[in-house]
């Protein structure tokens, strides 16, 4: 910052009491302008949103107005009832609770504060909960779930009524899912209890910091009211530039996959010559991969650690731990490593694979140093071609401080749902006043009253057309105008299912000596593994899984049973999440690489030189252009697209190409997509049919395929089944699944899919599923993406013929075959099994 | 035999399960048919199970029992029965038939005139539901097969239960497909249930040890447009 020490000296001297000057003094430090200039502005009534890169001091920033108003707070008389909260901070890790409390603990003693901190998260044992109910502390560090419970109880009011601040940690990352929502919807009642409530947002930088900026305070505000609908901006800039680079590996940078196994003793030397390094990939199949690979290459016997979110929480904190006494060499971690937690000494990020988003890798490298003045650095492993013009993008928009993360999306009906539930649980409430209440929180600004009242009779009696639940509404309006929940057992029901957090159903994995098969007890737990890999797993197949090989002996119950295994044909588990797509941005930046050879110069030459090729032998799209190339090969006939809107949106595609292929009787055998590009294989020559205009490539493009084709689709969809079960959780529909419950499919419980089926077909409207289509249509589907895509590419498809597969269709036609077409299909696969019986019992 | 010709193609020859030496077509939409008795057999509706869980706070849709009856209706137009054994759980609680909304009720009971209809006693429905015709009963003998709830521990040739909810699982090219079945080694059968709220249960769990002859025991898995008989050696648990 450009301010001069002196200034700061004096500002300091009247912004802060005594101690606190003292604390610096005695540790050398001066307070820093940011810091001061948050402190100003909270004193003058303001909420603040603050962003800062990692190490620029932000957690204390972001607690001084509370620390130095409490620091002259008159002390509690013996005898004087309990003061409420004075301060809540919140965040969305667990850990970084806990991690707070110890940072911000060593100051507050050495200053000698008066004051108590403590943390309220799903592992406080449930005396202590009482506890802070009866004697509440003065900061209390919690998460947005634990928000919502404390308000859906009856005391809530009393609770928070002595609340002045409201801390959000990394708001960037809590406002972009439902979290986000229901913790908006929680400051919204926050505010009702206490109107003149201060926010204070800490941040990594953002596209747009408008949107935070709205998010922290109130929206739509009672007329003539005179506070601003934006909270302040404080922002500093980042310091020294980071020192990427990408790596110019010798050897040869493979097509396609995303191992980046060519790279391994290019990563192990990085590793020997740094003091710890830090390897980032995308997914947990790709961190288990990474993990084996380096410890073949590890003659040295470097301690090498692995930290993902399936592993057993014991073992996380035990390697967390090592981390932070700077025990490890080198840790591959996944997106549970991305939040601001204070980790040692790193002096090397590697990022493994493409970062698929430029302020991703930002953050990720900010991990690096925690000294905002020194540069990280890091180096970008492509794991195929296509990555190396990813990462060279995102390298370029790194130094130029490009920013693209995603923007806010409207506030999710199920929340909504599950909030007025929680409201109910805490008290009456009136249903025009909630509505106002509602509606000033940022997410939720546009929601008008019929959608509102439809949310409400959906919590009540399930919204449903038959109006057959009314006696056994949740919550009814009483004579007095009043909604009240019917009966306790309501609050108890909510209490179990609060949260937004709905997890694939998951088998514990549970190790046993080896030969005790089935039989053996009693071994640790190592994780977590999604049920539906465990399912395709045959008894002696070996799998990888917290770093080691296992032996895949059984299900039993809740359980995955396994012991040692060994052998060649390891197993790697796929997992349905964890998976970023390319981003707009960098998906742009792409495009204009292809397009423009002069700067292909920056490019390790053996990928200038694919380029050049393909060029040579077919075309480059020119920017702006959608390039098809057609080809036959073997017996089939080849449509390879390159959108590159990444994967989701490029699934989405090819299932709606197919569809329509399949009518124009091309006979489409089945597609591929990848980040980059789509791969379509018929059985006819799909470039005659374009040819002959039936159709032609531009009506087989056309936008107008987001319409029917797209909703015949999606009703069939698994992933729209899987996308309503989160939805239903949420809402509180169906219960959520606890770990440890016994799996017992048969009368307990109805599974959502069957739900979905019999909704589908007799409510087509009910609110669920349209909350259920919303969602998926921006997540899983990214089909506002596509429609995008598909409009800007309107009169710019380029068809190039070829008689043979070019250089750029090498990766997606390498990935045929790795990777199985999700959809239909499966009773052609009931077809095959019965049809081996027939063989093998000789009957055809 | 006087079929008419909708129903002599739903019966073809080489479709015919043995069960003690009477011969019965598994329908993919999860009922046994003996056409030489004219006899249908369904397992487990569970109608109103729906209710059932609004009563309790989930108030999941309330459509359940009308998709389950229009189900049962269009087997029923197919087939033209002359017995109708609903083998058990019919309703998914004892106070099911009564919830029921009258318009349902009245479709039910269209369904059941000109045919007689067995209700067998199951655990969610030990009695008589209120105000419905048919008879209730323990269990019943017709020929040689025997209709009960709960498949009987004692071996009985020629026995057709439910209450277990069978479905198989197969894994063919990496891919896992489950579907509700029919259970059957060539003296008993277990049939599937049948109700739209209705899981299921794999037949390799412990639930129905001892219950089959496993070397010839068969899946008749529920396709969309069909059946597939699977061999036991082919099946996985989970």
């Amino acid at each position: 910052m450009t301010e001069q020490p002196r200034l700061a000296e004096e500002n300091a001297a009247v912004l802060l009491p005594e101690p606190f000057v003292r604390w610096f003094a005695a540790k050398g430090w001066s307070p820093r302008a940011h810091q001061l200039d948050l402190l100003a502005k909270a004193r003058a009534g303001q909420s603040v949103l603050l962003i800062a890169p990692t190490g620029a001091g932000k957690t204390l920033a972001g607690f001084l107005p509370s620390l130095t108003e409490l620091a002259n707070r008159p002390k509690r008389k013996p005898g004087q009832a309990h003061r409420g909260i004075h301060t809540l901070y919140i965040s969305p890790l667990k850990a970084l609770a806990v991690d707070i409390e110890r940072n911000l603990g060593k100051p507050v003693e050495e200053i000698g504060l008066p004051l108590t901190i403590e943390t309220r998260t799903g592992d406080t044992p449930s005396h202590k909960r009482q506890r802070q109910k009866l004697a509440p502390p003065d900061i209390l560090l919690t998460t947005p779930e634990q928000l919502a419970l404390l308000i859906a109880s009856n005391d809530a009011k009393r609770f928070f009524e002595d609340l002045r601040y409201v801390v959000l940690d990394e708001l960037h990352s809590l406002v972009i899912s439902k979290r986000g929502h229901l913790l908006a919807l929680g400051l919204a009642r926050l505010r009702a209890f206490v109107p003149d409530l201060q926010t204070i947002g800490l941040s990594a930088t953002v596209a747009e910091p408008d949107e935070l900026r709205r998010w922290l305070v109130e929206q739509n505000q009672p007329e003539g009211s005179k506070s601003p609908d934006m909270a302040g901006l404080i922002t500093v800039v980042g310091g020294a530039k980071p020192d990427i680079s990408i790596l110019d590996s010798q050897e040869r940078v493979p097509w396609s996959g995303h191992s980046a196994r060519y790279a391994i003793p290019e990563i192990y030397e990085a590793i020997r010559k740094h003091r710890t390094t830090l390897l980032f990939v995308n997914t947990r199949s790709q961190a288990e991969l990474l993990f084996q690979e380096l410890w073949r290459a590890n003659e040295d016997s470097l301690p090498i650690a692995l930290h993902h979110g399936s592993l057993d929480v014991g073992q996380r904190r035990r390697v967390e731990k090592a981390m932070a006494d700077n025990a490890l060499r080198a840790i591959v971690a996944t997106s549970t490593l991305d939040l601001g937690i204070d980790w040692g000494d790193v002096d090397l990020v590697v990022h493994v694979g493409a970062p698929k988003g430029a302020s991703r890798l930002a953050q990720r490298i900010g991990r690096a140093n925690h000294r905002m003045d020194e540069p990280s650095k890091a180096i970008l492993i492509p794991a195929n071609r296509f990555e190396v013009l990813e990462c060279r993008a995102a390298l370029d928009a790194n130094y130029l401080g490009a920013q693209d993360t995603p923007p806010l999306i409207k506030g999710a009906l199920d929340v909504l749902s599950q909030h007025v539930l929680g409201v109910a649980c805490g008290g009456p409430f009136d249903a025009d006043l909630l509505f106002e209440e509602v509606r000033r929180a940022a997410p939720y600004a546009g929601l008008d009253r019929e959608t509102f009242d439809r949310v409400i009779d959906f919590v009540a009696t399930g919204g449903y057309a038959l109006r057959n639940y009314e006696r056994y509404a949740r919550i009814r309006r009483n004579k007095d105008g009043l909604w009240r929940i019917s009966h306790p057992s309501v609050a108890q029901q909510y209490r179990l299912n609060v949260g937004t957090i709905v997890e694939m159903p998951e088998l514990n994995v549970r190790y046993v000596r080896q030969g005790r098969g089935m039989a053996g007890r009693g071994g640790p737990v190592l994780g977590k593994i999604e049920e539906y890999f465990a399912e395709t797993l045959r008894p002696g197949d070996n799998f990888l899984f917290a770093g080691k090989v296992l032996r895949f002996e059984g299900i039993r119950e809740n359980e995955c049973v396994v012991s040692n295994g060994a052998g060649a044909n390891i197993i790697v588990p796929s997992y349905a999440g964890g998976k970023f797509p390319l981003s707009t941005y960098l998906a742009e930046q792409v495009r204009g690489m292809l397009a423009d050879s002069d700067r292909w110069k920056l490019l390790p030459e053996q990928v200038a030189d694919w380029l050049r090729i393909q060029e040579d032998k077919s075309v480059l799209p020119k920017r702006g252009e959608l390039l098809v190339e057609t080809f036959p090969r073997g017996n089939r006939h080849y449509m390879v697209a390159y959108p590159f809107e990444g994967r989701l949106a490029h699934q989405t595609l090819g299932m709606l190409l197919t569809r329509r292929l399949e009518r124009a009787h091309a006979r489409p055998l089945g597609f591929v997509a990848t980040d980059y590009s789509l791969a379509v294989w018929a059985l006819d020559d799909m470039a005659a049919l374009f040819k002959a205009r039936k159709p032609s490539l531009g009506q087989l493009f056309d936008e107008d395929m987001l319409g029917d084709d797209l909703e015949d689709w999606l009703n069939e969809s698994w992933m729209l089944k899987r996308t309503f079960r989160t939805c239903a959780v949420i809402a509180g529909l169906i219960e959520k699944r606890f770990p440890g419950q016994e799996k017992s499919g048969r009368q307990v419980t109805v599974s959502a899919d069957l739900i979905y089926d019999v909704l589908r077909s007799h409510e087509p409207d009910h609110i669920l599923l349209q909350a259920t289509r919303t969602d998926a249509s921006a997540g899983l589907l990214d089909v506002s993406r596509l429609g995008e895509m598909l409009s800007r590419v309107r009169g710019r498809i380029m068809h190039k013929h070829l008689d043979q597969i070019s250089p750029l269709a090498v990766p997606v036609m390498l990935e045929i075959g790795k990777e199985s077409v999700n959809g239909g299909a499966n009773d052609t696969l009931l077809m095959e099994a019965a049809d081996l019986v027939e063989e093998a019992m000789g009957r055809s | 035999m006087n079929f008419s010709l909708s129903r002599a193609t739903l019966v073809a020859e080489a479709d015919l399960v043995g069960i003690a030496g009477e011969r019965a077509v598994c329908d993919r939409r999860g009922v046994l048919y003996f056409p030489d008795l004219r006899l249908l057999a369904v397992s487990d509706l569970h109608l109103e199970k729906g209710s059932s869980f609004a009563r309790r706070g989930a108030l999941i849709p309330p459509y359940d029992t009308g998709a389950t009856l229009l189900q049962l209706q269009s087997v029923i137009t197919d087939y033209q029965p002359r017995i109708v054994v609903s083998l058990g759980d019919s309703f998914h609680d004892g106070g099911g038939a009564e919830r029921m909304h009258q318009s349902f009720r009245e479709q039910l009971e269209a369904m059941m005139a000109a045919r007689d209809w067995f209700w067998v006693a199951g655990n969610h429905d030990p009695d008589a539901p209120a105000d419905l015709p048919g008879d209730t009963v323990k269990e019943l003998a017709i020929g040689s097969l025997v209709f009960r709830h709960e498949p009987s521990k004692i071996r009985i040739e020629g026995e057709i239960s439910g209450h277990l909810h069978p479905c198989a699982r197969i894994v063919q090219r990496g891919r896992s497909v489950r579907r509700r079945c029919f259970a059957a080694d060539g003296g008993r059968m277990i049939m599937p249930a049948f109700g739209a709220y209705t899981g299921s249960l794999n037949v390799l769990d412990r639930a129905y040890a001892g219950l089959f002859r496993l070397e010839t025991l068969v899946a008749y898995m529920l396709g969309a447009e069909r059946i597939f008989a699977i061999s036991g050696s082919m099946l996985r648990p989970g």
